[in-house]
């Protein structure tokens, strides 16, 4: 929506429609998902909570070897391997539509190239921005139009890093996915290699999550949350603009 | 200023839209186990399956073949897992004369019922084949395994054309004492399992009575087990008696086309 040019233009514009309908959308289907992903993944990974490099599992040299997740964390909370499969079929069905219909609005509105390709420019900015992040100090005004550096950054490596290993990793053990497309067990080093990389991506999700949830609360947190319910962005957080 | 206002009382709509969110969500874990057991949930969860199922049998070939490795790969130690040691009378007994009076029978929808001996299976044409054997637990292991495929017993007892699914049923009692989910009969907990035509069709689809080179041991399901490579290892029955062809599974035990799959997993497992 553009600004009313009235004679009190001069004042700085405050309100900024920060995220479209659709991702706004998608990011809460998203998160739905990704938590039940993540507890069914954990009930699944209980069945067996060791983890293997190669092919195979050598059973008496693990690369790693766990205690079962606890109960409060697992979906669901008793152990039932069948029907921690089934939820988790379910919601990485969910996640990978969700997902398409988010690429393919995103490549058809330019939305990664305008919003989450830095520029030159920004991608100077960088240390400062890491910088300002440590000491919580986040953009206002026009500044915050944008997703900063770091934050395109992020965005970039999930949506085209994260998400795309976690599919691809999972399709990895798939007995059926090998036979039709055996490339992916050679690019990942073996179906155990793909379920240790399966495990240490979602491990690399709970850490995005905790981050992005922790810079959520201190750069103002129902600021963020209206964005990401009605759009709508206060670029000044509350704060009286310099004009006024 | 006016969009002030507007824009302040979005925080109510941000409330109400994250409470609705947050108490739907909060909920579904909060209900998770009653939620996992509800038989309506479960069979919408089940529609996830179904859509693997379809998805992949359009896109995999019929005819692709899983992997198969060399000598070299070859696990050093394979685990055998559900039944390991049948305590079955009759199979005791089979055990006890090697297999010697043990015959494989084939019926239901098929032109000529059969009935194989070791000797007889041993004599049909043979494949090798060394591939990985995915546990639905998480593990993996590369063994070696010879067999007569099932599209050679199958031709030689003429499927019908009403015949769909092809079930395995085994010698093996494996009882958990639960009596699983969705009205599995607690009396029939004789292993068993079912596949569909293409996979009975696919040429790395062996009923193996050796391993590594070597007859199977009763572990691994001796005399003869089930080999289906693109399928998880629950699918893979040991221990096989009998082998009918049938339009549908579902007055067989349970009614969803194994044993496992009567509590709770999926009939397909080729995830």
């Amino acid at each position: 929506m553009a600004a009313v040019l009235t004679p009190n233009s001069l004042v700085p514009e405050r309100w900024h429609r920060r995220h479209a309908g659709l991702v706004r959308i998608t990011h809460w289907i998203n998160a739905f998902c990704f938590t039940l992903l993540l507890m069914s993944g954990l009930q699944i990974f209980n069945a067996h909570p060791a983890l293997y490099v190669g092919q195979t599992s050598d059973f008496s040299r693990p690369i790693l070897s766990l205690h079962a997740f606890p109960s409060w964390i697992t979906l669901p909370s008793y152990q039932d391997l069948a029907t921690g499969r089934r939820w988790h079929f379910f919601f990485a069905w969910l996640l990978v539509l969700n997902g398409l219909v988010y690429l393919g609005w995103g490549f058809a509105r330019r939305h990664f190239g305008r919003h989450l390709l830095p520029r030159r420019v920004e991608l100077r900015q960088i240390w400062r921005e890491v910088l300002d992040h440590l000491r919580l100090r986040f953009p206002r005004g026009d500044a915050a139009k944008r997703y900063n550096v770091l934050q395109q950054l992020t965005y970039l490596l999930v949506v085209f890093g994260l998400f795309p290993l976690m599919i691809l990793t999972g399709l990895t053990m798939s007995p059926a996915v090998d036979s039709a497309v055996p490339q992916l067990v050679t690019i990942f080093g073996g179906r155990q290699t793909a379920r240790l990389i399966h495990f240490a991506g979602a491990s690399g999700f709970v850490l995005f999550v905790l981050v992005h949830l922790v810079l959520v609360l201190v750069s103002g947190v129902w600021n963020n949350l209206r964005s990401m319910v009605t759009g709508w962005y206060d670029l000044y957080n509350g704060r009286t603009t310099h004009g006024s | 200023m006016a969009r002030d206002r507007l824009h302040r009382r979005d925080l109510l709509k941000t409330l109400a839209a994250l409470g609705g969110l947050g108490s739907l969500g909060g909920l579904a874990i909060w209900d998770r186990d009653r939620l996992s057991k509800a038989p309506r949930f479960r069979a919408v969860l089940d529609e996830a399956n179904s859509l693997t199922y379809r998805t992949q049998r359009r896109l995999i070939g019929a005819d692709r073949l899983a992997r198969e490795y060399t000598e070299a790969d070859i696990s050093p130690v394979f685990r055998a897992n559900g039944s390991t040691d049948p305590q079955d009378d009759a199979y005791l007994d089979l055990v006890d004369d090697h297999f010697a009076s043990w015959r494989l029978k084939v019926d239901g929808l098929v032109e000529r019922n059969l009935s194989l001996s070791l000797a007889e299976l041993r004599a049909l044409p043979a494949r090798t084949q060394i591939t990985r054997h995915d546990c639905v637990e998480g593990w993996s292991c590369i063994g070696k395994w010879t067999g007569v495929p099932l599209s050679v017993i199958l031709s030689r007892a003429g499927v019908k054309p009403e015949a769909r699914f092809v079930v395995f049923h085994c010698a093996d009692t494996l009882d958990d004492g639960s009596g699983g989910f969705g009205g599995a009969d607690p009396e029939s907990i004789r292993y068993y399992e079912t596949i569909d035509l293409i996979d009975a069709a696919h040429p790395q689809t062996i009923l193996a009575y050796d391993m590594n080179g070597k007859p199977l041991t009763v572990p691994h399901g001796a005399p003869l087990r089930l080999r289906l490579e693109r399928q998880l290892g629950y699918k893979m029955a040991k221990y096989v008696m009998r082998i009918e062809l049938v339009s549908s599974f579902a007055k067989l035990h349970g009614g969803r086309g194994g044993y496992w799959e009567d509590r709770g997993y999926d009939w397909y497992a080729g995830i």
